[in-house]
């Protein structure tokens, strides 16, 4: 194994966040107060779909507290439209609703007050007056000509319409012996962080500047509000050092921070907007994709899969956002980890008068791995042939690396064979096979889950140039900065808030392999945006490779200064130099400690060589490994490293009550070379848990007056503790070959197959009684009723 | 507005608020102990919960008025303070050992429902750690690094010399 040739990197470590956290000490945005701060609470609409006549708000304004409410129309005449993905100016969106209201739960006015309490009683006395319209909730009937559009001067429900055919489709179609077609759908799930968002604006006039404070995910954040504020990009000062409650990609909070921005500078007190949980799920932004898949697959007698054409239609609510960009991730691994020869994938984005989807963990990934592992399934049952053997001989082969895939990206390194094989040792699969058959003897039904499935990191975000050819994005880059200080310690600066990933670690760890300094002695500091280089914030699995990397590479520099001062002072070549433990040592058996080089290049200017810089300071700008080009012909290189996972899970059911009972669950992960092991573990362990409730609990449903029934954690399920079983991850490590230590991503880890393995295991329980379930989640209800409905 | 007099962490602590106020607000807003989160506030997630006695409640389901009196133990009440800020309890210990979590967010609940169990509880399996913790809700971890720290900080506190059952004690 590569792990035993590091000294700090791969080894059991503490995470260092952790005992803030363990001690309640985290700095939380609900934990930050500023003297005379006001509050600000949203008023939800009641329709899925209304004109605005007027809003009524003298009756809160007259009461005691109540400082202002603000509208729609106020703000819209203030600031700019908030930024839409793709070219779809006639979308137009503002923290608040204006002239009409597009769904249930959206803001229709603010009050502002001198507490949180105040405003909401202010709420209350608000007399909104509309007038309900037409709404639409499906998404494919949303695309009917005949249904009205969300914005009708957009002219359509359509946001998004590509077609795309990569490699000989029809040829494969025409040559292969068979083919099916299936549908499957991904209910509107997502992530839901215990902590909301919130945000904390203040507006400094003498200084012209507005310091925000939030539990934020995402990218490019900062220029996002001074934008949409018409605001200089250097008078928005984000801070980082926030400690952000969980996101798993939603807390984006553009909306939110326009907004309390924007009073922040009207008002000029601080300002602080944090969700209930109430705004959180049905106006949070904060629903994943809700998406339909139609696949036709085409394969031979021996279950060789030679094609596949694949129909996505994802249903975005009620404005574009970044939304339809979900359906382009997936391009970067859209045949799995199989050879399959070509694809035709047509991605389709609508609005409805639903809750905005934003951007949730994988991307888009873990709803097409499903479509695509049930592809798998549906082939092997079709031919009578074993699921597991039909995956391993498609698989790609470790001898087929880097492969290059239809749609233009080359998978850098893999042995899926080696992972899957260690997994059924690890389980004991013929042991497990015999078990489930013990079960449905016993009156049970019983299923085994198999899924197998890619994780894309640390990729350049080129799904923006490929689905909006007027965005000419090549570089997704990550920074760090490194400080010696004049007493020898080191100090090294992230630029992006963390929401669990444990990037202060991540940094430490390499930092100190670098430097070969033990990491605990190593500080790592969260300076504001304006004093911060260029990042794009811990999205698409990216932090190991891109944070990690140019850590690598600021120490890397750090240590050549290092040895060139060390080569001066001794008056050797630096090829006849060692580094150790930063310590240098010469050939002829001298030693230059560190001490004495950090006295030199903090005191000693005489002593550093010629047209040296004094001090001890670095920093590295990463470009994406393998990102350096735009698309062309409707491909791109997308995402430098794939990780591997392999699912294997043994359920059992009552077949009257239905209720799943997860009695094992093994997971075989690649994830490269591992920066923190316990890091990397929970990630996966919590993406499981994720996938779980995505593939049996959690959806976002709506009745069919538009409301959303699923708006509190009664109605909304999430797995506990009870749910989610006892996991066993067996490791493989194949290093990536773009990365500094061949790491490849994991923060999607476990989320982007488990959905697909549950469902396979319920719907092999099932499978004797001709029954599918097509969409996700699986309830319980659905699980009894289906088989009542075919036992009765 | 109403008087509340409780006890916090060993302190007596006073306050004026209004009787709509929970328990949970209280904590925060008044006696400053942020430490004890807000998750859903309707009493699911179990963010929020505190010791009254002992016993895990969850503070967004009190109000304060009904705390009159009681002994409250928060999260700030677990491990050093003051002088001794930075010394971890022993099931405070045992999460980060196992990286028993990840954001943070839900873990002071996590280990005051830890606390309660391991109060009553010196021993136990891991379906009653599963039991005692199915009222919290994490996001991040799966829970397994989580049952891997409670069932460790239950053996370390089996080992201790001292025989006190909990770690409420650095006072």
């Amino acid at each position: 194994m590569t792990e035993q040739k590091y000294k700090f990197l791969s080894t059991p470590r503490r995470p260092v966040e952790d005992r803030r956290f363990v001690a309640g000490r985290g700095k939380f945005i609900a934990d930050l107060d500023r003297p005379n701060m006001l509050h600000v609470a949203p008023l939800a609409s009641h329709h899925a779909a209304a004109v605005i006549n007027g809003i009524d708000a003298s009756a809160a304004l007259a009461m005691p507290g109540v400082v202002d409410v603000i509208t729609g129309a106020e703000l819209a005449a203030a600031v700019q439209p908030l930024m839409n993905g793709l070219n779809t100016p006639n979308v137009r969106r503002f923290p608040l609703a204006v002239d009409r209201v597009r769904y249930a739960g959206e803001w229709v006015c603010a009050v502002v007050a001198e507490s949180r309490a105040l405003a909401e009683d202010a709420l209350e006395k608000i007399i909104v007056d509309a007038t309900p319209q037409p709404f639409i909730l499906d998404a494919e009937a949303a695309l009917l000509e005949t249904s009205a559009p969300v914005h009708p001067e957009h002219g359509s429900n359509l946001l998004l319409d590509r077609k795309f055919v990569w490699g000989p489709v029809d040829d494969d179609f025409d040559a292969a012996a068979h083919s099916l077609s299936f549908s499957v759908t991904w209910g509107r799930n997502s992530t839901v962080p215990i902590e909301t968002f919130g945000v904390l604006a203040e507006w400094n006039g003498w200084d012209q500047m507005l310091d925000i404070w939030a539990s934020i995910q995402m990218p490019k954040y900062a220029d996002q509000i001074a934008r949409s504020l018409d605001l200089p990009g250097n008078a928005i000062r984000v801070h980082y050092d926030v400690d952000v409650g969980g996101s798993y990609g939603v807390k984006r909070g553009i909306k939110h921070s326009v907004l309390v921005g924007y009073v922040a500078r009207k008002l000029g007190c601080p300002v602080r907007l944090i969700e209930d949980r109430l705004e959180n799920m049905r106006a949070g932004d904060a629903h994943g994709p809700e998406r339909k898949f139609d696949i036709t697959i085409a394969f031979d007698q021996d279950g060789t899969v030679r094609s596949m054409k694949m129909r996505a239609l994802d249903n975005a609510g009620a404005y574009a956002g970044r939304a339809p960009f979900q359906l382009g991730k997936p391009i970067s691994a859209i045949v799995g980890p199989y050879q399959i020869n070509s694809v035709a994938y047509h991605a389709l984005s609508v609005t409805t008068n639903k809750t905005v989807q934003e951007a949730v963990r994988g991307f888009g990934q873990a709803p097409t791995n499903y479509a695509i592992e049930t592809a798998m399934d549906r082939v092997a049952k079709y031919l009578g042939m074993d699921r597991l053997a039909l995956r391993q001989k498609n698989l790609i082969r470790k001898d087929q690396f880097p492969y290059l895939i239809p749609s233009g990206s080359y998978y850098d390194s893999g042995d899926y064979h080696a992972v899957i094989d260690k997994v059924l040792a690890a389980a004991d699969y013929p042991a497990m096979l015999a078990e489930r058959d013990r079960l449905r003897d016993a009156g049970m039904m019983a299923g085994i889950g198999i899924a197998a499935c890619l994780e894309p990191s640390g990729g350049n975000s080129s799904f923006e140039p490929l689905l909006n050819q007027s965005n000419q994005t090549s570089t997704w880059m990550e920074s760090c900065q490194v400080n010696i200080d004049a007493l020898g310690k080191l100090t090294a600066r992230i630029h992006t808030t963390s929401s669990g990933q444990g990037h202060e670690t991540l940094v430490s760890t390499v930092l100190g392999e670098v430097m070969q300094i033990d990491p605990e002695l190593i500080r790592i500091t969260r300076p504001n945006s304006l004093e911060s280089l260029p990042g794009n914030s811990p999205v698409g699995s990216r932090m190991a490779i891109m944070l990690g990397g140019a850590a690598a590479r600021a120490g890397e520099k750090l240590k050549a200064k290092i040895m060139a001062i060390a080569a001066h002072r001794l008056g050797v070549a630096i090829d006849q130099l060692r580094y150790e433990g930063g310590d240098v040592l010469a050939h002829d058996g001298r030693r230059f400690t560190w001490d004495e080089m950090v006295e030199l290049a903090h005191r000693q200017y005489h002593n550093l060589p010629d047209g040296m810089d004094p001090g001890l300071a670095s920093f590295d700008i990463m470009q994406v490994p393998t990102g350096d080009a735009l698309p062309v012909d409707d491909k791109v290189q997308m995402y430098p490293c794939y990780s591997f996972e392999f699912h294997l899970l043994l359920v059992s059911f009552d077949p009257i009550i239905g209720r799943p009972d997860i009695h094992s669950y093994v997971i075989g992960h690649d994830c490269g070379t591992v920066i923190n092991p316990a890091i990397v573990s929970g990630m996966t362990y919590g993406g499981i848990a994720h996938g779980i409730g995505a593939a049996l609990f959690e959806e976002f449903a709506y009745d069919t007056n538009g409301q959303l029934l699923t708006q509190s954690f009664l109605d909304y399920l999430m797995p506990s503790s009870h749910e989610v079983p006892a996991i066993q991850i067996v490791k493989h490590c194949t290093p990536s070959p773009h990365t500094v230590f061949g790491q490849k991503g994991s923060g999607e880890s476990g989320y982007l197959g488990a959905p697909a393995a549950v469902s396979a295991a319920i719907n092999d329980a099932v499978s004797g009684l001709g029954i599918h379930f097509e969409k996700l989640p699986i309830r319980m209800s659905a699980i009894s009723d289906a088989i009542a409905a075919k036992t009765s | 507005m109403n008087d509340v007099t409780l006890t916090i962490n060993g302190k007596p602590v006073s306050g004026v608020t209004e009787p709509r106020v929970t328990l949970l607000d209280f904590l925060r807003d008044v006696a400053g102990l942020k430490g004890t989160h807000a998750g859903c506030e309707h009493g699911v997630c179990g963010a929020c919960t505190v010791l009254i006695d002992g016993t895990a409640v969850r503070s967004c389901l009190m109000l304060a008025v009904q705390a009159e009196g009681e002994d409250i133990t928060t999260i700030e009440g677990i491990g050093g303070s003051g002088a001794r800020a930075g010394e971890l309890g022993v099931i405070q210990d045992a999460f980060c050992e196992t990286h028993g979590l990840q954001c943070g967010y839900c873990t002071p609940g996590m280990i005051l429902a830890a606390e309660a169990l391991l109060s009553v509880n010196t021993d136990p399996t891991e379906h009653e750690v599963r039991e005692a913790i199915s009222g919290n809700i994490c996001r991040c971890t799966g829970y397994v690094q989580i049952v891997d720290a409670i069932l460790l900080a239950a053996k370390r506190l089996g080992q201790r010399n001292d025989a006190v059952p909990s770690d409420a004690t650095l006072a």
